[in-house]
């Protein structure tokens, strides 16, 4: 018995696996967007906050990192819902993304802002920089550029991860699949397709943090090395 | 005249360890003081306590009317009236020379970008490096490095300019572009102390040399007591310091 590859009937549903892709890169842009703001104050709260701050962000990060994302986001999607706080499934997939990509966004902004040397910081004190003004122009711009490498490749995971919330009934790209393969039955197929969406997703989303690098920091652009 | 830098007794230790053991002296305006002395002896920490780096904890400081002893000092009224300089040159690796300068009277003084860079321009053409405005820290020497801190200090136009051991980190060609930077400072008025190893640029500069010892002032004078020391312990580190 040969098995005859049909993709046409998968293709035929290319207006799922359009809105699909675009869910899961919607849902990849808003956590990324919150993740490194939560990451950001939370590593500046891990690096110079008081001791019960920092124990909280501590905890926060180690449960986080240890526990799988479909759990995290089953808890926070029907916990948020159970609240009775009714909010679209697509808002509460985003805040579970976000609390897991802002856990890891701490440590990697945490080891960038660990790498800036004291005596930046002496020279910001005495041109009579406040704290703040450091913060932002001397700790976390070249802390961000030194670990961007490191956040880009943390940011396309998230992205290739959000499709385990096809699992708690997201409709992203992963999740518009199981209904064109109840529709079809054509599972080898769909996931052939869903493999190259993904693979394509990937490569679009790294250049676009390659181009994005490249616009945040110019002495990147201008010497092509790194900090 | 009244001196712009009066320290009185001072006082600092870390820990059980006591760096300053009572440090006594003045600089009037206009001058350059050179302080000199062993490692350890408490020079860089008498010259980071006068920028509030370090606090004190016994007697007095005044620079530039701020006393530092007063817990609700203005750092940012004294900032900006003291300029220092770090032998690591502590340059902002991610910002380009002209942004290096012009950060600071930004940020502090409120300056506008045009303004701000008018400025940088013009300090850092005064450092001989006018070419280099768009240049990267790391694409630079040592000593270029260092002359543009120091152009990052002139920028916000100081009274008072420290210099903490500036050209201890660079070989003999590099100290020399950088001391004659300073040099033209010193002529021009400005008000200098300059912790340092360079015995030449201090016989040669300095209108006031402080030798320290062991956490407190052991001699100190006009630079002829580089020539005619009249402790036997300054005669034997001036001796030790010219074998080098």
């Amino acid at each position: 018995m040969t098995y005859e590859f049909d993709f046409g009937a998968v293709l035929g549903y290319w207006p799922l696996l359009l809105q699909g892709t675009l869910t899961t890169l919607r849902l990849t842009l808003f956590s990324t967007v919150f993740g490194i703001l939560i990451g950001a104050f939370c590593a500046l709260v891990k690096t110079g906050g008081p001791q019960w701050a920092r124990t909280i962000v501590g905890l926060y990060v180690e449960f986080i990192r240890n526990t799988p994302l479909l759990i995290q986001s089953y808890f926070l999607i029907f916990g948020i819902a159970s609240m009775g706080l009714r909010l679209p499934i697509l808002v509460g997939a985003t805040i579970a993304l976000t609390v897991n990509i802002g856990a890891y966004t701490t440590e990697i902004v945490r080891a960038g802002i660990e790498s800036i040397h004291r005596g930046q910081l002496e020279a910001a004190e005495c041109l009579g920089l406040s704290k703040v003004q450091t913060y932002l122009h001397i700790i976390i711009r070249p802390a961000l550029e030194r670990v961007y490498p490191a956040l880009a490749s943390q940011y396309v995971l998230l992205m290739l991860a959000s499709s385990i919330l096809s699992s708690v009934g997201v409709e992203e790209l992963f999740g518009m699949s199981n209904r064109i393969q109840s529709d079809t039955f054509r599972n080898f197929e769909v996931f052939v397709v869903l493999g190259i969406l993904y693979l394509i997703l990937a490569v679009v989303v790294r250049a676009g943090f390659s181009l994005l690098g490249l616009a945040l920091f110019p002495r990147r652009r201008k010497l092509g090395t790194s900090l | 005249m009244s001196p712009i830098v009066e320290l009185k007794d001072v006082r600092k230790s870390f820990g059980n360890l006591e760096i300053l053991k009572g440090v006594s002296f003045e600089v009037n305006r206009g001058e350059v003081a050179a302080i000199i002395g062993q490692s350890g002896s408490g020079k860089s920490t008498a010259l980071r306590c006068m920028d509030r780096l370090e606090t004190i904890q016994g007697g007095s400081m005044v620079i530039c009317g701020h006393r530092l002893e007063d817990a609700k000092i203005d750092l940012k009224a004294l900032r900006r009236d003291v300029g220092i300089v770090f032998q690591s040159y502590n340059l902002f690796p991610h910002l380009t020379v002209a942004e290096n300068v012009m950060l600071a009277p930004r940020l502090v003084k409120a300056v506008s970008r045009a303004e701000a860079r008018t400025v940088a321009e013009a300090v850092i053409a005064k450092v001989g490096l006018h070419e280099k405005l768009e240049a990267y820290p790391e694409q630079l020497s040592g000593g270029q490095q260092q002359r543009v801190a120091i152009a990052r200090s002139l920028a916000m136009e100081p009274k008072l300019m420290l210099f903490d051991e500036v050209t201890s980190a660079l070989d003999p060609q590099l100290t020399g572009e950088v001391l004659k930077v300073m040099e033209q400072l010193a002529t021009e008025g400005m008000t200098m102390i300059l912790v340092t190893h360079e015995m030449g640029f201090a016989r040669k500069v300095a209108d006031r040399v402080i030798y320290m010892r062991d956490g407190k002032v052991h001699e100190a004078g006009s630079s002829d007591i580089l020539r005619t020391p009249s402790t036997p312990e300054l005669a034997e580190f001036i001796s030790e310091a010219s074998e080098h």
